[in-house]
């Protein structure tokens, strides 16, 4: 299991300077634009060695830290 | 014709309940358009407009194109702002139209009026409140004439001050005509619209909307995060036509998005803006191998476009897409430094005349002189070119190649070299997902920058080093998580120019 410390760790190197909370949404307020999404995609799958699917990459995976961290313990079981 | 609100006119009155702007949060009839335009429309004559230019603050949906349509109602020449862009660049634009007006909604108001500009501000919501004056509308209708302006589009110029391009009535009834025309759009095409309407784009999916009775539908700009969503939203929709940003269609790709969900219903899809790579028009065409794909290729300054190629053969993967032939009703010449008409195959700057032509440059006369030329080849009377600054020749089959910007080219090692030829040759590389080479001046070498699921450096040094001669070699691969884009939705270069500042400062670290 993952914590919600190591998503906000991500987001803020793929964003330097972001401060956010776990439930904050991310996409429809344009925190994250199609190019920063594909940065923690990618992060995600070489911090934590996972395979991300197109039918993972949805905005309900993606809108806040917490849902990201509930996609990333959901596939690593 | 003269006005464009004339192709409103009769699209409302023949296709008066089907629908025809539609975004996430509903779908207006073209009997709903017609009268938000004549109210909002109205509510805008109160403020003088006629001939003088209105700034529109309002993001990508269906009321910023009511209000662009009703700025032509009232007589007057819209621009549309991006809501995203920081005030200070949105100053930039405002201090050059100083506009008679800005529109704007009760989300964005409180930024408007931070803008701080000196013109009287309308809320689109009060403009629909505004009951319609027929004959006001009427009169300023008569008293247009097809060379008064409909819009200026600023280009968004990395460096300095945008240009605004101001463009009449007359160059999008021309251009739609062809547009239209050429790409059977009509009463049943259903516009996926990408494009924001601060560019050039978005005037093909309005006006021959317009003009046809086609549907849009805006589609958010989130979606394009998340590509089997936004195929499925196509679907969902009713989506049949793409004109989309290569970098748009190249998400999809990226992550085979085709191959995980239901096919959307398209049978059209345009692309223009950017070089398209091939291996993106392989993928979606092996999806839909009886859709029409179209190169598309011009300037903001011819309207949108001037050049077009129908893909009617295969490409191989490193093949370099043709621009093709002259739109009808455009002409285009190929001219030599010294003003001469290119001989076949021979590289010289793209110049086009006629009708799609815009005015120039608004508030800019050197500029707009400097671009917009006498005719060289024509000495018998006035006839006025506009040199595109793009480099190109026609190939064997009479086609067009695209060979570069003239200002872009880099001279390296002695040779003059066009960076596109090094991203064509990368591609069709296995696992590349995209890629965008950059000279850096500073350090005089050459930097591709690539996305991949790998690091592919080791191939592509490989691959180019069979494919290109020695002085076309990237000096350093570097691959990055995501390609940056810019507000419409293309590479970025800039920023990748900035990267390679960075690197250089951290070198010695």
């Amino acid at each position: 299991m993952h914590t919600i410390d190591e998503i906000l760790q991500i987001l803020s190197e793929v964003k330097p300077g972001i401060q956010v909370e776990p439930d904050a949404e991310l996409v429809r307020t344009g925190v994250l634009d199609s190019v920063d999404i594909m940065s923690v995609v990618m992060a995600l799958a070489e911090e934590f060695d996972l395979e991300i699917s197109p039918l993972d990459l949805k905005e309900e995976n993606f809108h806040t830290a917490n849902a990201i961290l509930e996609l990333v313990n959901r596939l690593e079981d | 014709m003269k006005h464009l609100l004339e192709l409103l006119d009769s699209t409302v009155q023949r296709w008066q309940d089907r629908p025809a702007f539609g975004d996430e949060h509903g779908t207006l009839t073209w009997h709903q358009v017609g009268l938000a335009v004549h109210s909002i429309g109205t509510a805008m004559t109160r403020h003088k407009v006629q001939r003088r230019p209105v700034a529109l603050y309002l993001d990508h949906e269906v009321p910023c194109l009511l209000a662009m349509l009703s700025t032509l109602a009232a007589g007057g020449y819209y621009t549309v702002l991006d809501t995203a862009q920081p005030p200070e660049r949105v100053r930039r634009i405002t201090d050059q139209l100083e506009p008679a007006l800005l529109v704007t909604d009760a989300a964005h108001r409180a930024a408007a009026e931070a803008l701080g500009l000196n013109c009287p501000i309308l809320g689109v919501a009060d403009g629909l409140a505004q009951p319609p004056e027929p004959f006001v509308l009427q009169t300023l209708r008569a008293e247009a004439i097809d060379t008064d302006l409909a819009y200026v589009l600023f280009t968004s110029g990395s460096t300095g001050a945008p240009k605004g391009v101001a463009v009449q009535h007359r160059a999008v009834l021309a251009y739609s005509a062809w547009a239209a025309g050429t790409f059977g759009i009509d009463e049943t095409t259903v516009f996926g619209n990408q494009t924001p309407f601060y560019f050039s784009m978005s005037v093909t999916d309005l006006y021959t909307s317009l003009r046809t009775g086609a549907q849009i539908q805006i589609l958010p700009k989130r979606l394009f995060s998340f590509p089997v969503q936004l195929l499925d939203y196509l679907t969902t929709h009713g989506v049949n036509t793409l004109y989309w940003v290569p970098s748009a269609l190249g998400g999809v790709v990226r992550w085979k998005a085709l191959d995980y969900t239901a096919l959307p219903p398209l049978r059209t899809v345009l692309f223009a803006g950017e070089t398209m790579p091939t291996p993106y028009l392989n993928y979606w065409r092996a999806h839909y191998p009886t859709a029409l794909f179209a190169n598309l290729f011009g300037p903001t300054e011819t309207t949108d476009i001037c050049a077009y190629y129908i893909v009617d053969r295969d490409f191989a993967d490193d093949e370099p897409l043709p621009i093709g032939r002259a739109c009808d009703n455009c002409g285009l010449l190929v001219l030599t430094p010294d003003g001469k008409a290119a001989a076949p195959g021979e590289v010289g700057e793209l110049c086009a005349r006629g009708s799609f032509l815009a005015a120039g440059y608004y508030n800019m006369p050197d500029k707009t002189a400097d671009r917009f030329c006498p005719n060289p080849l024509q000495p018998h009377y006035p006839e006025t070119i506009y040199r595109t600054g793009d480099l190109v020749r026609y190939d064997e089959e009479g086609l067009l190649q695209y060979m570069g910007r003239a200002d872009n080219q880099i001279k390296h090692m002695g040779y003059r070299i066009e960076l596109g030829e090094i991203e064509t040759a990368a591609f069709g590389q296995e696992g590349l997902q995209s890629c965008a080479c950059v000279y850096d001046a500073p350090r005089d070498r050459l930097v591709l920058f690539f996305t991949a699921g790998r690091d592919l450096t080791e191939a592509l040094r490989t691959r180019l080093a069979q494919r290109l001669p020695a002085y076309m070699q990237p000096a350093v691969y570097r691959r990055l998580k995501a390609m940056p884009q810019n507000q419409n939705g293309k590479i970025d270069r800039a920023v990748l120019r900035e990267q390679c500042k960075e690197d250089e400062n951290h070198a010695y670290h």
